[in-house]
Order: structure tokens, then C-alpha cells, then sequence
């Protein structure tokens, strides 16, 4: 199938439930590329599509879906996953294709990247400047800014090929709709050039992981502890106020290090990257590869026995003293005023 | 008997202030000096431990300047038995301090993984960062493996090996949008670490003492082809700082009232 008119194409992930957050603000930026280019925006979902799927798919800008099936599809495999963006781009040729910046997105695309010979851009932010040519009539051409140094500095770089291939940042946008949006057309196709060298490297086995409380990444208040929480057994009051809260813990890389709490809790460049409404970081001194993790979050309270602190600096509040004796008043406050 | 290769790189540290050289074209780490990402550190790791399961070696290769000799030494010290150091031209402050881009490194190591091979010492395993802590491609390993024509798993949480001979096989844990996932690779093949389970060892000084004297094979840094099409690094706007303080523990009391006032404000507590 080709279309005569250029497209940009997203590759969106489906949860159980509903599509990644990613995946929407991935079709958002996407619709910000191609309206102004006259494209068209397609989305390609590998496998099952949740109930409401396609209606959040057409709702966030795709007009067409492409949803590839086939049972050797429903173990993950990045190289098959990568074959069916390779046949939508035969058939497509479209000019920019883009992913969310998750360990999928970014594994398929650097895939894709590897069997095309073409560049790709990780965690691009923007486009800057867009030349989304026809396909038919040569290459795209961006200039794109992405995240370098876990985002404590943006690069700016050309990225030219056909199509140009990049994975957008988590939370550069917000994912918004469109107005009367016209239901897409769901294109149900097959694998055409997936082979058994695909299938090597898939999944054999997944173990859901018994989720202990509110996961980080969702959570609307998270409850940080760094290296001044002073040991492994000192994490006690956070935990109280966190649970207090409806929230998570979370931890800088010091605390995992040390063996304080284990590594799914830690936020930062090489941990997680939090977005909640509130971050109340105890303890810890805000290094950039911290930051990386918790620069999203709406509003940041720090506590900090040292005022010049980069996490008190760039907070929104903070309380300048000892976490022990602050933690466990803002619980004793909440406990007050809750009769 | 596994023979795994183990690639690092060279970056900025940055425990404060990021700095830019005047050109806007790197990280000026004259003051912060240089590291590794957490992610190779674990990759560092898994080799050794690898490799001394298996009865075979662990090696470690980075391409990039002179001074990544220091990046080298320490993987030696911690149980790597040699080092490959692919050479860059380098002003010496920079990030990667050079041209090259995850292409032209994918290249540059799978060309020395093929002459190792037709020198009959193949690595049955490469282990890579799931991303560099500069420039953070997330591709150098996918690109690799494909050169390779091997099979590739990226973050992986673990690594082992079992079998030997041409039954042998990764056995790769990872972290998937589900749940854990277990992937078994045939060898050779290529897999991406990510931190987490992995516990990287401190040096000894006997380790330090060998590393010195470790074999390291030097040799120049093909010249880049597709280059880093990087056009300038620019520094996100340094907000001025806006912190409003609720209080300090002189008055505890107060200061965590003005906090549940603020998180009243924000609406995630209600009375
Ligand atoms: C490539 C790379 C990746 C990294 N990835 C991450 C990452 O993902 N996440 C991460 O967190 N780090 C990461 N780091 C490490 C990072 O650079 C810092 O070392 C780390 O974040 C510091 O942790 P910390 O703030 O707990 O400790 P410190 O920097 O030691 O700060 C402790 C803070 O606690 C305060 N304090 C002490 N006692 C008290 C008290 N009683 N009450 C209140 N405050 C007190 C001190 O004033 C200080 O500000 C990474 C580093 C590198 C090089
Ligand atoms: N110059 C280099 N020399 C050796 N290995 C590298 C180099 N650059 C990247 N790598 C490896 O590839 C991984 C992924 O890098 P990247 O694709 O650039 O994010 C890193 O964690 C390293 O293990």
C-alpha cells in the first residue's frame, strides 16, 4: 500500500488497559511535525490493541492505525518488533518515523536505525527546524535538540535521512487531543518480512513483579530519601509518610549503592524518572543525574540541613534542618489535622 | 570457557555545574574529571564474573583518547585480564572529546571482534552500557550486533553464562513493561547492562598493581564516517533559584505546618 502523501509514523505501545502515556505524547509531538507539512500521521501497534485503543489513537491525531498480528508476534522480540517498522516503511515511506524514548522504543528504533544503516536521535525534546520533504522527492531533513548527560545539557543535530529516525523524550509534551477527532482507519496486516533470526532473541518467560504499594513512576507523591537519611535503618519515617500519603519512596543512587534500599526505588538518570505532583526529597544533595530523574515533578519540597544545597536551590520550598526531626512532624501535623 | 568482550567509555564526570568549552561543541571536564556510567560499571562486572565462571577471560575495549587509559585500568583492576584502547585525536576536555558517532563506533569494535576471530580468539560474548552517560545513543550495542550478525538483548539486569562449546547460552534477565523477562541467547551474542542487580567490586591493591602491567593493545581509531552530526551542545536556562523557605528545625513545628499547608495548596492531601 503507498500513499501519495507524505506521513510521519509512530510506533506506540499498548498496556494492558489503555496506550503508554509516552506513546500518546509521542502522537502529539508527531501531529505538531506533520500538520504544518500537510503529512498524515500513522500509528503501527505490534499485536493487541486494548479496548479503547484505536479510540485513544484517533483521539491523540493518528488517522491511520496499522496493527500488525501474528502469533510469532506475542513473545517480544526487538528484532521482530523492528521488522514490522521496516515493512510499514516500504510500504509507507514515510518521512520522519518516531517512538517514545522507552526501553522499547529506544531498542526497536536503534533496530530499525542498525537494518536501515540510517542515524537515530534518543530523547530528542524538539524539532527546530523541519523540512519534512515527500518521499517521493528525497530525504528529511531535521535539526532536532535532544537530552544529553541524563538532560543536564540539549543537543542540536541534523538529522538527515529517509526516514529520519528519532525516540521522543518521556514529558518534553503534554499529551493533548484533537478537537472532533475522525475515528482512524485500523488497518489490520501481517508480517512480511519477519524470519526466524527475528524470533532469537524474544521474551520465553515474563514474571509480573509483585507491585509492593504505589509504583514510583506513576506515583502522585513521592517520599525521597538520600545519603542524609544516614542508614539503612533510618528509612522508617519516610516510609510512614509516604504510606501517609498514597505515595512511594524514592531514593537517590548513594542509598542503592550502599545496599539502603534496593534499586527499583532509585530515581535518577540510571534509575527511574518520576512525575508526580509533589517530590519531598530528604536528604538528598540534588546532583544532575538526580535531577534527570526528578525534574517533572509539578511542585519540589526539599529537606535539607544545607541551604545551598542544589535540591533546596532549585525547589519550589524547602525546610532548611534535619530530616529526622522535620519527617516525622509533617506526619504528627497531617495526624493533627486530620481530627 | 566464555571469552567476553566488555566495551566502555570515557566520560565527564559531574558532580557539579555542567561547564560547555568555549566552541559549544563538548563537556569541559578540565574540573570535574572523567568516569564511567553506572550501566559499564555492571557490564564490567558480569565479564568478570563471566569469565571466571566459565574458565575463560574477560577483555575491555574503548575507543577514545589517551586518557581513557583510565578507564581501561580500572576494569583491569577489578579482574579484566587485557584491554584494547582504540585511539582518538583529542583536545583533551571534551565529552567523548571526538568525532565519533555510535555508527562508527558500532564499526570500529566490530572490526576488532572479527579480527579476534580469525585469529581463533572469538568473543563468545559482548557486553556493552544500555547507554552512554554523555551522549546517551542507546544504540552502540544494537548496532554492534547487527554487524555481527549475532543476536542482541539490551538492559539486561543480569547475565550468565551456561553450556560450553556450541551449546552455550546467555541467559539474560531484564525488565519489561509486564514484569521480569528471560531471554536465552545462543553464543556469540550481544547484550546491553543496565544497574540494578549487578554489584560492581572495589579494586584491591593487587588488582591495581596488575593492572598496571596488563597487556593493553593500542591501536588508532578508524577515522569516523557518519560522524555525530552534533551541530552544538546548548545548556538548558538556568532558572534563578525561586526557593521559598518554609522553616528550619529551629521551629519544627511551624515549619511542618507550612508544609501540609503547601501540599494542601497542591491538592494532595484533603482535610
Ligand atoms: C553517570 C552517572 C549516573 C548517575 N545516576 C544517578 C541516579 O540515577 N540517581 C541518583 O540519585 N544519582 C545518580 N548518580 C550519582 C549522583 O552523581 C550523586 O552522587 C548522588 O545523587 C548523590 O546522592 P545523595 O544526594 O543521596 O548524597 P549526597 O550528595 O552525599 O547528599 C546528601 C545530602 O543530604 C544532606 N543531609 C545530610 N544529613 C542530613 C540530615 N540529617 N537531614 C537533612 N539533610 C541532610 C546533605 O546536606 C546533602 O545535601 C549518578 C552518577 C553518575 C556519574
Ligand atoms: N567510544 C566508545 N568506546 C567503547 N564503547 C562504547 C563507546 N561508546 C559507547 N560505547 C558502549 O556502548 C554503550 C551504549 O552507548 P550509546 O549507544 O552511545 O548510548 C555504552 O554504554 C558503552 O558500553
Amino acid at each position: 500500500m503507498s500513499t501519495s502523501a507524505t506521513t510521519v509514523l509512530v510506533l506506540v505501545e499498548a498496556e494492558p488497559e489503555e496506550m503508554s502515556t509516552l506513546s500518546l505524547e509521542a502522537l502529539t509531538f508527531a501531529r505538531a511535525l506533520a500538520e504544518p507539512a500537510g503529512a498524515t500521521v500513522h500509528a503501527l501497534v505490534v499485536g493487541d490493541l486494548p479496548a479503547n485503543g484505536a479510540g485513544e489513537l484517533s483521539s491523540h491525531g493518528a488517522q491511520v492505525v496499522h496493527q500488525v498480528s501474528d502469533p510469532r508476534l506475542a513473545a517480544y522480540s526487538a528484532a521482530a518488533w523492528a521488522s514490522c517498522v521496516v515493512d510499514a516503511i516500504g510500504a509507507q515511506s514515510p518521512a520522519v518515523v518516531l517512538a517514545p524514548a522507552s526501553p522499547r522504543g529506544n531498542e526497536v528504533i536503534a533496530h530499525v536505525a542498525a537494518r536501515l544503516d540510517l542515524r537515530m536521535a534518543a530523547n530528542v525534546t524538539e524539532v527546530i527546524s523541519a523540512q519534512v520533504q515527500d518521499a517521493s522527492t528525497g530525504d528529511a531533513a531535521l535539526v532536532v535538540r535532544r537530552q544529553v548527560m541524563g538532560g543536564a545539557v540539549l543537543e542540536e543535530l541534523d538529522l538527515v535521512g529517509s526516514p529520519a529516525l528519532f525516540t521522543m523524550a518521556g514529558h518534553a509534551v503534554e499529551h493533548t487531543t484533537v478537537e472532533s477527532p475522525a475515528p482512524a482507519q485500523v488497518i489490520a496486516t501481517a508480517p512480511i518480512s519477519l524470519s526466524a533470526a527475528d524470533l532469537v532473541a524474544a521474551v520465553r518467560r515474563t514474571v509480573p513483579v509483585a507491585s509492593s504499594g504505589t509504583d514510583l513512576t506513576r506515583a502522585r507523591v513521592v517520599v525521597g530519601g538520600g545519603r542524609g537519611v544516614g542508614g539503612a535503618d533510618q528509612f522508617d519515617e519516610l516510609i510512614a509518610l509516604a504510606g501517609r500519603l498514597g505515595g512511594a519512596l524514592g531514593v537517590s543512587r548513594v542509598v542503592t549503592s550502599l545496599g539502603w534500599r534496593p534499586h527499583h526505588e532509585q530515581v535518577g538518570q540510571t534509575g527511574s524518572r518520576i512525575t508526580p505532583d509533589v517530590y519531598l526529597a530528604c536528604g538528598i544533595s540534588g546532583a544532575i543525574q538526580h535531577w534527570a530523574g526528578c525534574s517533572s515533578a509539578k511542585t519540589i519540597i526539599a529537606v535539607n540541613t544545607d541551604p545551598e544545597a542544589p535540591m533546596v536551590t532549585k525547589a519550589n520550598y524547602a525546610v532548611v534542618g534535619d530530616l529526622h526531626q522535620v519527617v516525622p512532624a509533617i506526619s504528627s501535623e497531617l495526624d493533627a489535622r486530620h481530627h | 570457557m566464555a571469552n567476553v568482550l566488555v566495551c566502555i567509555k570515557r566520560v565527564p564526570g559531574s558532580s557539579g555545574q555542567v561547564l560547555l568549552t568555549g566552541d559549544s561543541m563538548s563537556i569541559d571536564a578540565r574540573h570535574v574529571g572523567h568516569t564511567l556510567s553506572p550501566h559499564e560499571e555492571c557490564a564490567i562486572e558480569a565479564a568478570v564474573q563471566i569469565a571466571g565462571d566459565t574458565g575463560g577471560a574477560a577483555t575491555v575495549l574503548t575507543l577514545g583518547p589517551e586518557g581513557a587509559l583510565e578507564q581501561l585500568r580500572e576494569a583491569l583492576a577489578v579482574g579484566v585480564s587485557s584491554a584494547v584502547h582504540l585511539v582518538t585525536a583529542d583536545g583533551g576536555s571534551g565529552d567523548s572529546g571526538d568525532a565519533h558517532g555510535p555508527a562508527d563506533v558500532a564499526a570500529a569494535i566490530a572490526d576488532v571482534a572479527r579480527r579476534r576471530e580469525a585469529a581463533g580468539e572469538g568473543f563468545d560474548l559482548i557486553l556493552l552500557g544500555n547507554d552512554a552517560a554523555d551522549t546517551g545513543d542507546f544504540q552502540v550495542g544494537v548496532r554492534l550486533a547487527y554487524l555481527l550478525a549475532r543476536p542482541v538483548v539490551t538492559g539486561a539486569r543480569t547475565v550468565a553464562v551456561d553450556g560450553s562449546g556450541p551449546a552455550a547460552v546467555a541467559t539474560v534477565i531484564g525488565d519489561g513493561p509486564a514484569g521480569t523477562e528471560e531471554f536465552q541467547l545462543p553464543l556469540p551474542a550481544v547484550v546491553t547492562v543496565k544497574e540494578g542487580e549487578i554489584t560492581p567490586r572495589y579494586p584491591s591493591i593487587p588488582g591495581r598493581l596488575k593492572a598496571k602491567k596488563a597487556p593493553v593493545e593500542v591501536i588508532e581509531a578508524p577515522a569516523p564516517v557518519q560522524g555525530t552530526a552534533r551541530r552544538a551542545l546548548v545548556l538548558p536556562p538556568e532558572h534563578p533559584s525561586t526557593v521559598q523557605i518554609l522553616g528550619t528545625d529551629k521551629d519544627t513545628g511551624a515549619a511542618a505546618a507550612a508544609v501540609v499547608d503547601v501540599l494542601h495548596t497542591i491538592g494532595v492531601v484533603t482535610r
